[in-house]
């Protein structure tokens, strides 16, 4: 583990798509002038007769994704997650989803670390809304080594996949033996106590309360689940019977996200207290990234506080 | 376009239209108005246009079709069927629990079907989609999209529109099937589109505006549509709601009904009457 390089995984988008190009001659990747900021710009330096920017309209690009993506291409459509998801829900769902296509939609600034653009920019609802249709693949990659990895198994995925990137740079968590597998979460560390499930960036910080909860004497088990969609149940059914508690945490509203999921299952086949660390539904403000996760508790600090609520539920 | 040509079409649309009768009449529900409007003009596609294989639904090289104003699939599945891309007797399963015709087209259940529609608006960008992929790969395919006239209040179509034209697109054919009427009433009282040629244009497209009834001038407008070589094109067609069945022409009431048993058989004799004088003609 090393926490000497931090990089922004829409970073690590814009690398993979250009690493990804040069063997994938199938690829398109189209933008909806956001390329500078969602990294897609380096896929167009590359390979500019397989960018195409549409210009300020997220529905039409999805939809003309979906066009390429019925004539065989492997389409990447980016925009900031707000309006990947947001704007465009109804096209992805209709023109993406519905037909099963294989369209693997790119939204970068997901979260309040959008920072100072404020509210308006900052999309803490695009997981709850993909997680509704249905054969969405949702990936929420904490670092930028599991963001290229995710970008490259999205693009061997036969159908649509979300993937969720930021904007802040964070630190790097995996190392270079890393492996990704859709809908096979990760174990990051052994605990008995009670299990925190992160996902995207909140791993990071979801491992400096497991030290913390350590030092008070609580042993914590960390599980990263980058893949939101398909679930992990296996994990989440393990994480129950080893430690009979659960504390998530995302950088998304507390109604729809990873908490959300866990919840439903768990309440259905595993019953254990599953308390949630997010956006607690309320929008948010400008100011910079790392103080906004801060104002709205995604920090460590508040995943120990439900980690010790949620084991004295335990009973 | 000769006299048998012409009247060989005619006689096909008479079927096409029987079909979506029979289709809209037993599934007690579905949008026949708009469907019989369309009639001729799909019809001409599939019979007299478009390179496809009924045989092979998938075929790489052929032209696709985008049902934009998905409501009207009776018409789509009434043509797909007389092709031969599955039975005629289909099509009165349509919209039932077990059924490959769905109210709304789908592209995995209904061999023929290019894409999945329904949601107005979308369609276009899809067929802007298809046809920056033949760009790409040099194919020689055409790529065609049906919209509705009320469908183009929605504004991602001028976004695709601005695309296509913006991108020169010249395989991409969009036809306009302009009957005037949509749900709540004509276009007009509604929220007027017009005038429609001259925003197309000025998106950067060709425009050839044509009566959507008459063969000859399908014809022709096609043929010029598919040589055209720098821009998108717009077949602006002028049509009747309803046409072909006198009570349900020109009238918005028949945009979303199903006809009950006593309307169902006097609008199949009136097409059935077409239908055996076009017969006779042929003999």
């Amino acid at each position: 583990m090393s926490n000497l390089v931090k990089i922004a995984t829409r970073d690590a988008y814009g690398q993979a798509l250009v690493e990804l190009g040069k063997t994938n001659k199938n690829l398109i990747v189209l933008d909806a002038d956001l390329s500078a900021a969602t990294k897609t710009g380096m896929f167009k330096e590359a390979f500019p007769e397989r960018f195409f920017n549409v210009g300020i309209a997220e529905c039409n690009m999805m939809c003309i994704a979906a066009g390429l993506a019925t004539s065989g291409h492997t389409v990447f459509a980016s925009s900031f997650a707000m309006f990947a998801a947001g704007r465009a829900f109804e096209q992805v769902r209709n023109s993406i989803g519905y037909p099963h296509l294989n369209v693997k939609i790119g939204a970068t600034h997901a979260g309040v670390s959008v920072g100072e653009d404020g509210a308006s920019h900052q999309c803490c609802e695009d997981i709850a809304l993909m997680r509704t249709i249905p054969g969405m693949v949702i990936l929420n990659p904490a670092d930028d080594v599991e963001a290229r990895a995710a970008v490259f198994a999205a693009a061997k995925h036969e159908g649509p996949v979300y993937l969720r990137f930021g904007r802040l740079a964070v630190e790097r968590i995996n190392d270079e033996n890393y492996e990704f597998e859709i809908g096979k979460a990760v174990t990051l560390k052994e605990g008995k106590d009670v299990t925190l499930i992160a996902t995207g960036l909140m791993v990071g910080r979801t491992l400096e309360a497991a030290k913390l909860l350590e030092n008070e004497g609580i042993n914590a088990k960390v599980i990263n689940m980058h893949t939101i969609k398909p679930l992990d149940k296996e994990a989440v059914l393990n994480a129950v019977k080893e430690t009979g508690a659960i504390v998530t945490a995302e950088e998304h509203s507390v109604i729809g996200g990873l908490g959300s999921a866990v919840a439903e299952f768990a309440t259905q086949e595993a019953p254990a207290p599953v308390l949630k660390v997010g956006v607690e539904d309320v929008f948010g403000r400008s100011g910079p990234g790392a103080d906004l996760l801060d104002l709205f508790g995604l920090n460590a600090e508040n995943i120990v506080d439900k980690a010790k609520k949620a084991i004295d539920l335990k009973g | 376009m000769d006299i048998e040509e012409r009247r060989n079409l005619q006689i096909m649309a008479c079927k096409v239209r029987l079909g979506i009768l029979e289709a809209v009449y037993n599934a007690k529900s579905g949008h026949p108005g708009g469907s019989l409007s369309v009639a001729d003009i799909i019809t001409y596609l599939y019979f007299n246009q478009m390179k496809v294989d009924p045989e092979n639904p998938k075929w790489e090289e052929r032209d696709r079709l985008v049902l934009s104003k998905g409501h009207v699939a009776p018409a789509l599945y009434s043509v797909l069927a007389h092709k031969g891309f599955f039975e005629v007797e289909l099509l009165k399963s349509l919209r039932k629990v077990d059924s490959i015709l769905q109210g709304h087209p789908s592209m995995h259940l209904t061999p023929g079907v290019d894409m999945s529609t329904g949601s107005l608006g979308q369609g276009l960008s899809v067929a802007a989609g298809m046809a920056l992929a033949a760009k790409l790969k040099g194919a020689s395919y055409k790529t065609y999209a049906i919209l509705g006239d009320g469908e183009i209040q929605e504004g991602q179509i001028w976004e695709a529109a601005m695309f296509a034209g913006a991108k020169g697109l010249d395989s991409l054919i969009a036809v306009l099937d302009n009957n005037d009427l949509q749900i709540d009433g004509s276009l007009e009282e509604v929220n007027s589109p017009y005038p429609i040629a001259e925003k197309f244009v000025a998106f950067g497209w060709h425009l050839i505006e044509i009566d959507a009834h008459d063969f000859d001038q399908i014809d022709s407008a096609f043929k010029a549509a598919a040589n055209n070589t720098d821009k998108p094109t717009l077949i602006l067609a002028k049509s009747v709601k309803g046409k072909g069945v006198s009570f349900m022409e020109d009238n918005y009431k028949w945009h979303g009904t199903a006809p009950n048993a006593e309307q169902y058989e006097q609008a199949v004799a009136e097409v059935r009457d077409v239908l055996s004088s076009l017969e006779v003609e042929n003999e």
